[in-house]
C-alpha cells in the first residue's frame, strides 16, 4: 500500500472535513492521513481502506466507548498512553467519546458510575464495551467488586446492551496473570464470563496499534475485523512470533545465545535455548515493535527471549527457561526434505549421442550381416585330415 | 593327443597402418584422452554425471564389468581347446587372446580413471591394507594376475617376431600352468563381478539380487566370450577382407548354444524359486529392461537353433550380436537400472563420459589392427592373399 | 551334438567337484556382535525442531565448507549429505505442516524431522565392501572410522551403505569419502560428538549404546502427554542439565535396534520411519551375506586350489609343444 498516494491526493486534503478535524485536533492534515495508512497497513487493508477510514475518521459521530478495569494492572491502558505521539492520545480521546474509563476520569465514585449508568441509557445499543482485566469467578465472584457490584455482574449488565465487546490485554482475553496457577480466585476471561467467543486482542500488553486498529476497522465499516477461532484478530495473531521474528536466519543456520552475556547473546543469536517462546506464541511484535522508539524495540530485539505473553497456557504457566515447542514447520528457503530430487539425468546431448553410436553400430552391423550373407569368402573348412592333405608346410 | 596343429602357422598381417578407419579411431582416442587430462584436473564431477545416488557410471560398468566380459573371448576358447582338448579351435586362441589381452588391459586401465584416490591403488594388492573379505579385493587381485598371464601366454607372438627362441621354449615348458591359470582366474573374478551386487541387499531389484550372482555372471561372460569369438572373427574377415573359418564357428556356435541354455535355466528357475519373477510382469523400467534382457538373450537360441542356421555366417554374426547386447543389457541392469540407493537420484552418462567409453573402445580395436598387422597373431595361409588385397 | 560325451562327463564331474567344495557345510558368517563398551546416539524425532545447531556445529569442528543450494549465498544451506556436508537434518512435510511435531493420528498436515548421518552399524556393510580396509570398526567404541590416507576412492562403501552414508568428493582433484566419525577426533580432549553437544532439547544424545538404549526404551514405555526428564548433552556425564516436557505418542520401534545387525546410532520417531526416509531393513547384514558367499566359495582358497590343480592335470595332458612341431617343419 501506498502511503504516498494518500497523503499526495489532493481532493482528501481540501476535503472539508479533513480541514475541520485539523482544526479540531491541532494536528496536520498529513500527519492525520499518514497515521491512517499506517493503521490500515497493519490491519493489512488496501489503501481505499485508509481513505474509508479517513472519511470516517473525520465526519462520522464518535461512538460511546464503555471501558471497564477489573483484575489487571492497568498496563493495557497505560500502553494504550505510552505512544510517542501525542496525536495518538488525542486521537483515540477525541475519535471516541470515552464515557467511561476508571483510569482517566477525574471523576470517582458515586458521580462516576452515575456518569455511566446514563451513558448505557443514552446510547443502548450502540455504545462499545472494552473489558480490561480477568474477572474472577470464584465464590461468586466477591474478589472484585467496584461500587459494592462484583466484576462479573458489572460485566455481564455492562454487555447486555453493548453494541460488542473487546477484551483487551491477556488478562480479558484468557485469563492472564490472575489466572496462573493454581488460579485461587477463579479468574475468568471476558468471553468464559459471557458464555461466548468475543473479539480479544492478548498482550500483557499488547500493542496499541492492534487495538486501535480494531476499533477505527469497527468504526470505519460497522464490524469488527476478521478474527480466528478464538476471537483473535487475524491481522495481529495469525501468525508466529517464530515466522517474522528478524533473528530467524540465527535459528535457522544452529546460532543460539547459551547464557545471557555470552558471544552468541551479544552477536545476537537466537534466544530458543534461552527459552524463547517465539515458536509457539502468535502475535505480531517483531512487525510492529512497541513504544515508538525505533529499531529492535520488542523483548526478543533487546536480548530476552518471548515469554508468550499472548498464549495461554505459556505466558505464566510455562517456565520462561522452558523450551518452546514447534507448533508450525515454515521452513526457510533449502530446508532438505526427506526426498529430494539430485543428480543429473539425461540431457538431449547425451541421448543424441547414444542413440547415434547405437543407430551406427546397428547400422554397421546390419551391412556386416548383409554382407557376410553374400560375396565375402567363406573357408568353409573341411576336416582336418583333408587339409593336411591340401597344405604339407 | 587329438590336438590337430596342422593349421599354417600364425603371421602378421602386414599392409597400411595409417588408413581412414585407423585415423577416425585415433581421433576418437585423442578426444577421450583430452576429456581424461580434464578428470584428473579438475575431478570425476567434472566429466562424469555419477553421483552418490549412482556413485559407479558407466565408467565402471561399462569399462570394467562390461569391458572385461566382452574381453572373455580368450577364456572361453581356452577352456575349450585345453581344458576340453579341442584342438580344431587352436586357431583362434592367439587372436582371441589378443582381444582379451586389450580387453582386459583397457579395463585394468581404465579402473584408474575412475578410482577417486587412484594413486593409492597399490593398497589393495598390499598385505597390510588388503581388505580380504572384500569382494572387491578378489576382483582386483584376480584380474590383475590375469592380466598377467594373459601378456605371458600372449608372449610366443613377440617372442617369435623377435626370434628369441630359446625363451620361447622354456616358456612353452610351463606353458600348461598358465593356461591352467588363465581359467581358474577369470572364472573367479568374472563370477565375482556379479558377487559384487551381494553386499548391495534390497538395493538392487529382486530380478537381479540373488545368491546364484556369481554362476549367472560365470556363464553369461563365458557365453559372451564365444560370441565375442564369433563376432570379431566376422568383423576381422570383412575388414581384413580374408576367409571365414565356418567350421569352427559352426561348431563353437553350437557349444555356445547349450552353454546359454544352461544359463537360460539358472536365471528363469532362480527367479521362479525366489518368487521374484513376479515383479517382471509389472508397468515399470526395471521390467521393461528385464524382457529386453531376456529377449535378447533367447534370440541367439532361436536363430541358431537348427543345423543349417549355424552354417550362414549371417545368422551366427547377428545371433553372436545379440548374445552380446544380452551380456552388456544384464550388466547394465543389474548394476544401473536395477539399482536404487533411495528415492529421488537420477543418472544418465554425460557427454563427455561417453567419449571417453567409446575411446577406450576405439583404443581397444586401433590396438588390435595395429598389433595384427606387425604381429605374427593371425592365422597364415591366407596371410598372403590378405596382403594382395589389401594393396 | 559334437562334443564327445566324455568330454562333457569329464567338464561336468570338475564342476561338481567343485560345487561340492563350494557347498559344503561352510557355516553362514553370522552378523558382528556390538562391543560392549560401543559409544553412539540416540536420536529423538519428537524431540527436534529443526534448528539445525547439530548441522553447523558439526561442520565447525569437522572444517567443512558451507554448501549452497539457495540463490542468496548468505548461510550453509545443505540439501543433503555430501563431500562437503557430514550431518544434515531433514524434514518430511504434509499439506500445511501445522499439527505439529508428533503427527497426530496419522500424519496428514503434519511435520518431522529426520537427522541424517552414518548410523555406525554393528556390521557395516561399508567396512566388509572397502578392499583396502580404509573404512574400520573400531573394536572398543565400535565407531565406523575412514583413513583418507588409505582409500583408493573406489566408493564400493557409498555404493554399499544400505543407508546411503557414505559420500564423496566428485568436484575436486584429490578427493576423499566424506561421513561421520562420531566425532573421535575430539575424543583425545575428552569432547564428544558435536551434534550432542548443542542440541538444546536433547534430540541428540550422546553415550555407550547400552545406556542409550534403555534410555530408548524408558521413552517408549511413556504414555502420550506424560511429563518427563529428558537428558541432554551426554547421558554418561550428565554434562548439561535436562529438559522438563511432555513425551510424545511414540511408534513402538525403536530404530537401530535390529536393522542390519543393528546400528550404534538409535532412532525414535512418533512418525513412520519410512516416511522419514528410514529403509525397511532385514535382521541379518549384507555384510554377513556377501562375506559368507565368499568365504564358501573362496574360503582358505581350498576350492580355487583344487580346481587349479584339476585344470593344471588335464591342460598338460592336452597341451603339446605345437611350436616345436611348427619349427620342427620348418
Amino acid at each position: 500500500m501506498n502511503q504516498d498516494t494518500i497523503e499526495h491526493d489532493e481532493s482528501l486534503e481540501n476535503d472539508e472535513s479533513l480541514i475541520a478535524l485539523e482544526n479540531r485536533l491541532g494536528i496536520s492534515r498529513r500527519s492525520f492521513m499518514q497515521l491512517c495508512a499506517a493503521m490500515a497497513t497493519t490491519m493489512g487493508l488496501s489503501s481505499n481502506a485508509a481513505a474509508a477510514m479517513i472519511k470516517a475518521v473525520a465526519t462520522k459521530q464518535r461512538p460511546s466507548v464503555i471501558w471497564l478495569h477489573f483484575q489487571e494492572c492497568t498496563g493495557c491502558t497505560e500502553s494504550l498512553l505510552r505512544a510517542e505521539h501525542p496525536t495518538l492520545e488525542k486521537l483515540i480521546l477525541d475519535v471516541i467519546s470515552l464515557d467511561y474509563h476508571e483510569t482517566l476520569f477525574a471523576a470517582a465514585g458515586h458521580q462516576a458510575e452515575a456518569a455511566r449508568k446514563s451513558a448505557m441509557k443514552a446510547h443502548k445499543g450502540k455504545y462499545l464495551l472494552v473489558v480490561e482485566g480477568a474477572i474472577p469467578t470464584k465464590d461468586n465472584g466477591i474478589y472484585c467488586k467496584i461500587g459494592g457490584q462484583t466484576a462479573v455482574d458489572m460485566l455481564k449488565e455492562c454487555a447486555a446492551d453493548a453494541a460488542a465487546v473487546i477484551a483487551i490485554g491477556s488478562c480479558a482475553s484468557w485469563g492472564g496473570m490472575p489466572s496462573t496457577p493454581p488460579n485461587p480466585t477463579g479468574s475468568s476471561s471476558a468471553g468464559e464470563v459471557l458464555g461466548k467467543v468475543i473479539p480479544n486482542i492478548p498482550g500483557c500488553p499488547p500493542n496499541p496499534y492492534n487495538f486501535l486498529s480494531t476499533v477505527v476497522h469497527f468504526l470505519t465499516f460497522g464490524k469488527l475485523p476478521e478474527v480466528d477461532d478464538i476471537g483473535r484478530p487475524k491481522f495481529a495473531y495469525s501468525r508466529l512470533i517464530h515466522e517474522n521474528c528478524e533473528r530467524r536466519p540465527h535459528f535457522d543456520a544452529g546460532r543460539f545465545a547459551m547464557e545471557f552475556g555470552d558471544e552468541g547473546h551479544r552477536k545476537g543469536y537466537c534466544l530458543y535455548k534461552l527459552g524463547c517462546k517465539g515458536p509457539e506464541t502468535h502475535a505480531n511484535c517483531p512487525a510492529i515493535l512497541f513504544g515508538d522508539v525505533g529499531n529492535a524495540s520488542w523483548p526478543v530485539g533487546t536480548g530476552h527471549p518471548c515469554i508468550g505473553c499472548t498464549e495461554k497456557g505459556i505466558a505464566f504457566a510455562k517456565p520462561i527457561h522452558a523450551l518452546a515447542e514447534l507448533k508450525t514447520m515454515r521452513p526457510p528457503v533449502g530446508f532438505p526434505r526427506v526426498v529430494e530430487e539430485q543428480g543429473k539425468g539425461a540431457t538431449i546431448a547425451a541421448v543424441v549421442l547414444t542413440a547415434a553410436v547405437a543407430g551406427a553400430a546397428a547400422g554397421a552391423g546390419a551391412m556386416l550381416a548383409k554382407n557376410l550373407g553374400k560375396g565375402v569368402k567363406i573357408d568353409e573348412g573341411e576336416e582336418p585330415k583333408k587339409q593336411e592333405e591340401r597344405n604339407p608346410s | 593327443m587329438s590336438a590337430s596343429h596342422n593349421h599354417p602357422a600364425p603371421a602378421p598381417l602386414g599392409g597400411s597402418l595409417v588408413t581412414p578407419t585407423t585415423t577416425l579411431l585415433a581421433i576418437l582416442v585423442a578426444i577421450a584422452g583430452v576429456i581424461l587430462l580434464v578428470r584428473f584436473l579438475f575431478g570425476i564431477g567434472a566429466v562424469t554425471n555419477v553421483n552418490d545416488g549412482y556413485t559407479w557410471g558407466i565408467w565402471v560398468v561399462y569399462d570394467v564389468v562390461i569391458g572385461s566380459a566382452l574381453a572373455c573371448g580368450g577364456y572361453s576358447v581356452a577352456l575349450l581347446v585345453y581344458i576340453f582338448n579341442k584342438g580344431d579351435y587352436h586357431p583362434m586362441i592367439r587372436p582371441a587372446l589378443l582381444a582379451s589381452l586389450f580387453g582386459y588391459t583397457l579395463a585394468g586401465a581404465g579402473v584408474i580413471f575412475d578410482l577417486g584416490r587412484y594413486w593409492n591403488f597399490w593398497h589393495i594388492f598390499w598385505p597390510g591394507y588388503a581388505q580380504i573379505n572384500s569382494v572387491m579385493f578378489e576382483v582386483a587381485v584376480c584380474i590383475t594376475a590375469y592380466i598377467i598371464v594373459m601378456w605371458i601366454e600372449f608372449s610366443p607372438a613377440f617372442l617369435e617376431k623377435f626370434g628369441l627362441k630359446d625363451i620361447k621354449k622354456k616358456l612353452n615348458k610351463a606353458l600348461f600352468f598358465i593356461i591352467a591359470l588363465g581359467i581358474l582366474l577369470p572364472s573367479m573374478h568374472q563370477s565375482s563381478l556379479g558377487s559384487l551386487l551381494v553386499v548391495f541387499g534390497y538395493q538392487i531389484h529382486p530380478l537381479w539380487q540373488t545368491m546364484l550372482l556369481p554362476l549367472i555372471y560365470l556363464i553369461s561372460a563365458l557365453t559372451m566370450g564365444f560370441a565375442v569369438v564369433i563376432f570379431e572373427a566376422c568383423v576381422a574377415s570383412s575388414g581384413f577382407k580374408r576367409p571365414l573359418e565356418m567350421y569352427l564357428l559352426g561348431k563353437l556356435s553350437q557349444v555356445m548354444w547349450w552353454m546359454l541354455t544352461a544359463y537360460l535355466i539358472v536365471r528363469v528357475v532362480d527367479l521362479v524359486v525366489r518368487g521374484a519373477i513376479g515383479t517382471a510382469f509389472v508397468f515399470n523400467i526395471e521390467a521393461f529392461m528385464f524382457w529386453i534382457e531376456m529377449a535378447l538373450f533367447i534370440a541367439p537360441m532361436v536363430i541358431l537353433s537348427n543345423a543349417d542356421s549355424r552354417k550362414q555366417p549371417a545368422k551366427l554374426f547377428v545371433a553372436a550380436c545379440s548374445l552380446m547386447l544380452a551380456g552388456f543389457i544384464l550388466r547394465i541392469n543389474s548394476f544401473l537400472v536395477g539399482y536404487e540407493t533411495g528415492p529421488g537420484w537420477h543418472y544418465f552418462p554425460s557427454v563427455s563420459e561417453i567419449m571417453v567409453s567409446i575411446g577406450m573402445i576405439a583404443f581397444e580395436v586401433l590396438a588390435y589392427i595395429v598389433l595384427v598387422r606387425y604381429l605374427p597373431v593371425l592365422s597364415g595361409n591366407t596371410a598372403q592373399s590378405a596382403i594382395a588385397s589389401n594393396k | 551334438m559334437t562334443i564327445s560325451r566324455r568330454d562333457f562327463l569329464k567338464g561336468a564331474l570338475a564342476g561338481s567337484a567343485l560345487l561340492a567344495t563350494g557347498t559344503s557345510p561352510a557355516e553362514a558368517r553370522p552378523n558382528k556382535v556390538m562391543p560392549e563398551e560401543a559409544l553412539g546416539l540416540l536420536y529423538d524425532s519428537t524431540l527436534c525442531i529443526g534448528c539445525k545447531a547439530c548441522v553447523s556445529a558439526c561442520k565447525e569442528v569437522n572444517n567443512m565448507p558451507p554448501e549452497f543450494s539457495v540463490e542468496d549465498q548468505l548461510w550453509d544451506t545443505p540439501r543433503d549429505i555430501s563431500g562437503k556436508t557430514l550431518n544434515v537434518i531433514k524434514v518430511y512435510e504434509d499439506g500445511t505442516c501445522k499439527t505439529g511435531a508428533c503427527g497426530d493420528k496419522d500424519s496428514e498436515n503434519g511435520f518431522a524431522f529426520m537427522k541424517v548421518s552414518c548410523l555406525h552399524c554393528v556390521d557395516p556393510s561399508c567396512v566388509s565392501a572397502c578392499p583396502v580396509s580404509a573404512m574400520t570398526k573400531d573394536p572398543v567404541t565400535g565407531i565406523v572410522g575412514y583413513d583418507k590416507s588409505i582409500c583408493i576412492g573406489c566408493r564400493y562403501c557409498v555404493a554399499a551403505c544400505p543407508f546411503g552414508v557414505p559420500r564423496f568428493q566428485y568436484d575436486k582433484a584429490l578427493p576423499q569419502i566424506s561421513k561421520c566419525q562420531l566425532c573421535r577426533h575430539r575424543m583425545g580432549e575428552g569432547k564428544y560428538a558435536a551434534c550432542a553437544e548443542v542440541c538444546p532439547t536433547g534430540a541428540t544424545l550422546y553415550g555407550k549404546v547400552k545406556d542409550l538404549h534403555a534410555e530408548a526404551k524408558r521413552r517408549v514405555a511413556l504414555k502420550p502427554g506424560e511429563e518427563t526428564v529428558f537428558p541432554r548433552g551426554n547421558i554418561n556425564t550428565h554434562d548439561q542439565s535436562p529438559h522438563t516436557a511432555k513425551a510424545a505418542k511414540y511408534l513402538p520401534q525403536i530404530y537401530g535396534e535390529k536393522e542390519v545387525g543393528g546400528t550404534q546410532m538409535l532412532k525414535l520417531s512418533a512418525m513412520p520411519f519410512e516416511k522419514l526416509g528410514m529403509p525397511k531393513l532385514p535382521e541379518r547384514s549384507f555384510a554377513a551375506t556377501s562375506e559368507t558367499m565368499q568365504h564358501t566359495l573362496y574360503g582358505g582358497l581350498i576350492a580355487p586350489l583344487a580346481f587349479l590343480g584339476v585344470l593344471t592335470f588335464v591342460a598338460k595332458r592336452n597341451v603339446k609343444n605345437d611350436d616345436d612341431a611348427g619349427d620342427e617343419k620348418k
